[in-house]
């Protein structure tokens, strides 16, 4: 048998392709689901404790300065931030307090990818029902969308570089479907 | 003969020969040419056969509504059948084979039908096959089989890679001809997002072939001028080699986009979708030549005169060297000229307008040659090839007046716009009387989801016909869509076209038109499927009078082409077999996609590793380095079990289970669902779901139960965990994890958006590793981190703590009745924790056990598994869970349904166990018969087994099954007949088979 693995790890192992664009995973990442009412003081202040950021708007993402608040839906958002989960979950809901609202750690439940380069956005096209021209999506937005057979959510950092979430146990579908779809030869030319 | 000339030829590049093979045969072209250009180059007229009498067949048209040049291409992996030779670009080495012939294209044994035609008319499947009655699935149909289709279909898997492309465009237009051009030029000036896609290699269409002037320029030197200026614009992307497919609903259109069919050693995809969103669409698909209907108008050298013209101008070719021009209208007069100045000798123009043309004629007159009006083709001679075309008068029954030795007949009967693309979401026609067209009806335009057209038709798709009046239109189309979408379009005055005016055609539908019937059986509406005029009006004698009907009945229009070209001459001819008025006939229904496109591009990147998601849990590679073999479950793979050096599959279950049994066992439970319920009203909403109380779980505690749809079926179980005042887990089965999530939401989000309940799915947050048996306690005790004693972690509670340093969630509960664990540990830490009781286990003597010895456990001790006792008819009633069904609450989804007379009805089957006669397995979902047959002669029944296994604990078969008053026939034996011929006999029991009293699982 081989040596017993100790550390925690994540899906694919920080995998990495090379092709008309660069598809990496992403290392280890926090996620927090929170589920409430966003007009509310209490999500905000939440949004706030544990990103630094102000509340997203619709199909938005905020980068603050301890972390990412990204829109999921009319309620539902989800809170990336650099420091450790547990932490910062107990500072979501300390700044919830009485409200309703539901926060959880989702961060194992989820693969993390960046995709990268000239061709990203056309990479992207071929697998999403999304409009990736540039003027269409930038940074700053989200899409919770499908990624050929499966569910994935998409954001734009400053650097125009891709993240792509998608559930953990298809980490390996979608980081292969991305290699696909940035085959030698495969450019559309059109972004 | 047909052959290269040395003028002309605006496409291909004599400075670059390119080789191929038709049939074995070695050939050579040009760069630039198609396939049909460079075989017509090589005098190759006959190049298949058609599909019922196996005709000889030649390249009828120049484009897309090619009907009978249909080849196989390519071989081997790269084998295509039914490529057009019309719209396939040679290229070095290509390799083409015709269709449809045995032994060879040139002599075939099927040929000899044709002298069957006469016994061989519409309908004669129908007629003939239908008895005497088995005859039909052992002779007719094999045989039929075997003749029919045209291409073979490819043997190996397809080598080549394809894909889609998402785009989104305010306005696409569709067709690159100069109505394209000037509709995309005129919405791309307001600022609009324009994409332009046309089929061909080439932008401008048909212009540069029939001539006239665009604001004072020659028709190539415009559109140069024009994709220019649009390659300049930064809102317009221009695709060629990429057909409009499909215009559907919302403005979605497909873009069908052949990358490297005319190059295929270039790497990369051979064909890419584009799945295109458009506020507005214009369609300037252009308009198709419609064949004159006269007897031996299939015969190889009959061409359509646009498509004559097309290969003298285009290619260089010339399909014949004496040739008869026949028409009813003016355009053919352009391909008469065009053939004199290439040199080809016209021996005759034939119009069967009695008055003749206008201008054009003039010129073609003036050219020398000679035209004879009111003349009609009586009939073509030739086998492989024209021979001599027999002339008559058009006001007559084809009486010849004389013969003329020929080589070559170029025939036009009107134009048709192509109106396809308009058609698919819905637009309406108009029959224009005076061009004998159906045309787009702009009033009935498809309409989008405000109610508002998203489509329009432009230039000769819309139904005009001169280069003024498509330039002027198209201008105007563009304009209008990009004002649509929501653009300011600029004030540009619309490119000026000038053309020579033509004379009214007359629309003649047959050929002399009072043919007598010798002639009509030979004059061809459908060369594919070999559907002439004698057969449609054969079809109205017999009462077909709907166009859907007809086509069906005489498959007019059903081959590959969809009728491009017969059509409209077919459903004329029915008309006039009716004696009604065309418009009232009508059209038949036009479908997308416009030609074939292939699979590969359907399917996109869906294949090999990919074809599929393949859900994998945080311990998928220990299970696959482990020797498992895979069950899928939904999308995940599950280990089934993990065979060692020596065993059956079946020795490696049975130890699994004896090995959990006696001393320990682990398996990854990580699929099944964990749902979180939190809020004030999670209780209230959980008794609603569920058929028992939960709100009354105490935090710590674990509960089992059971959901039902609100029409009262079993839909789905699991243990709910409380883990505070307003927060409670709930398991699911692992092929419910999504849809009971999606359950939850709609009923909070449709019936109960008050309550207040929020939901999340953290499935896959967590592995969880089932650690089970009489050692199970001492293994997580060697770990250490948590008491696990049955005091602080009685069965039925869960703790959180840590193990080996991990944190981790343990649930005391038990699907296999052994003291056991159900360990939730964060994903990512999964493999860690597997790994380490995988390492201390091994004083313990713990293996992992698969799917099989999971269902065996249950089964032993009369768990019910959702999808084996349950397949959407059950109701939990059904299967002694009536403890699991509160009483006192008011209502729970299924409460209502469960009370009807139906699921309240005694002789519903009830669960039971069953235990074979001689320890044999039962066959799983085999009958127990009853006595006496019903109203089909089969023998009644009175019960299905719904589990079998075989029990190493008990060392015997047992099953699970649905019996009627089954509980109320303990000791009863019933007969289940097998499909192996056997009565299998087996007993009725209790269904908990292992450890009635719960002993084991309560230590």
């Amino acid at each position: 048998m081989s040596e017993p693995i100790t550390a925690p790890i994540t899906a694919l192992g920080g995998a990495r392709h090379d092709g008309l664009a660069r598809i990496e995973e992403v290392g280890l990442h926090g996620m927090i689901t929170l589920r409430g009412d966003l007009a509310s003081k209490a999500v905000k202040a939440a949004v706030m404790a544990a990103t630094g950021a102000k509340l997203p708007g619709q199909r938005g993402v905020v980068r603050g300065k301890s972390g990412t608040a990204i829109w999921m839906s009319p309620d539902e958002l989800l809170l990336c931030p650099y420091a450790e989960v547990d932490a910062t979950l107990g500072k979501v809901t300390a700044a919830l307090g009485t409200a309703h609202a539901l926060a959880v750690d989702v961060s194992d439940a989820r693969a993390m990818l960046t995709v990268s380069g000239p061709a990203a956005r056309e990479v992207l096209a071929k697998l999403c029902p999304v409009d990736f021209a540039p003027g269409a999506f930038g940074p700053g937005m989200v899409r919770r969308t499908r990624m050929a057979q499966v569910p994935a959510a998409i954001w734009m950092e400053q650097d125009e570089s891709f993240r792509v979430i998608c559930f953990r146990s298809v980490a390996r579908y979608v980081f292969d479907l991305l290699g696909v779809a940035a085959q030698p030869g495969s450019g559309v030319g059109v972004y | 003969m047909s052959t290269r000339i040395a003028t002309q030829g605006r496409l291909i590049d004599r400075s670059k020969p390119v080789r191929f093979t038709f049939n074995g045969k070695a050939m050579s072209g040009f760069a630039g040419d198609t396939l049909a250009s460079a075989l017509l180059a090589n005098d190759q007229m006959l190049v298949g056969r058609s599909f019922k009498y196996h005709r000889p067949r030649g390249i009828v048209a120049s484009g897309a509504e090619e009907p009978n040049a249909l080849v196989g291409l390519g071989q081997g992996a790269a084998f295509e059948p039914n490529q057009r030779a019309t719209t396939t670009e040679l290229f070095d080495g290509l390799s083409a084979q015709s269709q449809n012939h045995w032994p060879s294209l040139e002599f075939d044994v099927g040929a000899v039908n044709s002298g069957f035609a006469r016994f061989l008319p519409a309908g004669f499947y129908y007629k003939t096959f239908i008895h005497p009655r088995p005859f039909w699935k052992h002779i007719y149909e094999p045989f039929i089989r075997q003749s029919a289709g045209l291409g073979k279909a490819p043997k190996e898997r397809d080598a080549d890679t394809y894909e889609h492309f998402y785009f989104f465009a305010d306005v696409v237009v569709i067709g690159g001809g100069v109505a394209g051009l000037a509709a995309a030029k005129s919405a791309a000036e307001s600022g609009a997002k324009v994409l332009l896609i046309e089929q061909t290699a080439h932008w401008g269409g048909r212009a540069p072939v029939d001539g006239g002037e665009i604001d004072g320029m020659s028709p190539e030197a415009w559109i140069a001028q024009t994709l220019d200026a649009l390659k300049s614009m930064p809102n317009v992307t221009l695709r060629p080699r990429c057909m409009g497919a499909g215009v559907y609903d919302h403005g979605y259109v497909l873009g069908y986009e052949r990358l490297t069919d005319h190059a295929p050693e270039t790497a990369g995809p051979r064909h890419r979708l584009w799945r295109i969103r458009a506020a507005q669409v214009i369609t300037a698909t252009g308009a198709i030549e419609r064949p004159l209907s006269f007897a031996g108008n299939d015969v190889p050298g009959v061409m359509l005169a646009s498509a004559m013209r097309d290969y003298v101008v285009n290619y260089g070719v010339a399909p014949g060297q004496r040739v008869i021009v026949v028409t009813n209208n003016d355009d053919a007069y352009r391909t008469a000229i065009t053939l004199k100045r290439a040199g080809v000798e016209v021996l005759r123009v034939l119009d069967a307008r009695a008055s003749g043309g206008g201008a054009l004629m003039e010129e073609a007159r003036s050219l020398g040659l000679r035209i004879d009006c009111g003349r009609a083709v009586a009939k073509v001679s030739g086998g492989k090839r024209v021979t001599k075309v027999g002339i008559c008068a058009q006001e007559g029954q084809g009486a010849a007046l004389e013969e003329v030795a020929c080589d070559a007949v170029a025939m036009s009967g009107g134009w048709s716009p192509v109106v396809h693309l308009w058609s698919h979401c819905g637009g309406k026609l108009t029959w224009d009387d005076a061009l004998a067209m159906f045309r787009p009806d702009p009033k009935r335009a498809p309409t989008g989801a405000d109610g508002q057209p998203f489509v329009a038709a432009a230039g000769a798709a819309n139904g005009e016909l001169s280069l003024g009046a498509v330039l002027t239109d198209a201008d105007g189309a563009g304009k209008s869509a990009a004002k649509s979408a929501g653009f300011k379009p600029k004030r540009t005055k619309a490119p000026r076209g000038d053309a020579t005016g033509e004379a009214p055609l007359a629309p003649i539908w047959l050929m002399p038109r009072a043919a007598k019937v010798s002639l009509r059986m030979k004059a061809w509406l459908d060369y594919q499927n070999d559907v002439k005029v004698s057969d449609v009006q054969l079809a109205a004698r017999e009462g077909y009078e709907s166009v859907e009907h007809t086509k069906r009945y005489t498959t007019l229009g059903m081959a590959t082409d969809q009728g491009k070209l017969s059509n409209i001459n077919g459903l004329a001819t029915l008309a006039d077999a009716l004696g009604a008025e065309i418009p009232t006939v009508g059209t038949t229904t036009f479908r997308p996609p416009y030609t074939p496109i292939s699979f590969g591009a359907i399917a996109g990147e869906a294949r090999g590793e990919v074809f599929q998601p393949l859900r994998r849990t945080p311990i998928h590679d220990w299970h696959e380095a482990h020797g498992a073999e895979w069950e899928p479950v939904g999308h995940w793979r599950r280990p089934y079990t993990y065979r060692q050096a020596g065993e059956t599959t079946h020795d490696a279950v049975m130890r699994e289970v004896n090995n959990t049994r006696q001393a320990v066992g682990m398996l990854d439970a990580s699929t099944l669902g964990k749902i979180i319920v939190k809020g004030p009203d999670a209780g209230r909403f959980l008794d609603m779901l569920y058929t028992n109380m939960m709100s009354t779980l105490k935090p710590g505690k674990c509960r089992y139960g059971l959901m039902c749809s609100e029409n009262g079926f079993l839909i789905d179980d699991g243990v709910v965990a409380r883990i505070d005042e307003q927060t409670f887990l709930c398991h699911t089965t692992t092929g419910g994890a999504e849809h009971i999530h999606a359950h939850m939401e709609e009923w909070l989000q449709t019936e109960w958006w008050d309550w207040q309940v929020y939901t999340a799915n953290v499935t896959e947050q967590f592995a969880q590793i089932a650690v089970v048996g009489p050692k199970a306690r001492a293994l997580l005790e060697s770990l250490g981190g948590m008491d696990v004693s049955k005091e602080a972690l009685p069965f039925m509670t869960w703790a959180d703590g840590t193990l080996a340093g991990i944190p981790v969630r343990i649930y005391r509960i038990s699907f296999s009745g052994e003291l056991s664990y159900e360990i939730a540990v964060r994903a990512g830490q999964g493999r860690a924790l597997w790994d380490r009781l995988a390492q201390a286990g091994a004083a313990f003597g713990v293996m992992p056990y698969g799917t099989e010895a999971l269902h065996i456990m249950r089964a032993e001790k009369g768990f019910i598994m959702i999808g084996d006792e349950t397949d959407g008819t059950v109701i939990p009633q059904d299967l002694g869970l009536s403890w699991a069904i509160s009483k006192k609450k008011e209502d729970y989804l299924g409460k209502r349904a469960q009370q009807r007379s139906h699921m309240t009805d005694p002789e519903r089957w009830k669960l039971v166990g069953l235990e074979t006669e001689d320890s044999g397995v039962l066959p799983d979902g085999a009958y127990a018969v009853a006595e006496g047959r019903n109203a089909n002669g089969q023998r009644n029944v009175q019960g299905r087994v719904t589990s079998t296994y075989h029990s190493p604990t008990l060392g015997r078969g047992i099953a699970m099954g649905l019996v009627l008053h089954g509980p109320d026939r303990m000791g009863e034996v019933l007969e289940f007949p097998g499909t192996d011929g056997k009565i299998h006999k087996a007993r009725i029991v209790d269904p908990v088979f292992y450890d009635k009293d719960g002993e084991k699982q309560n230590v």
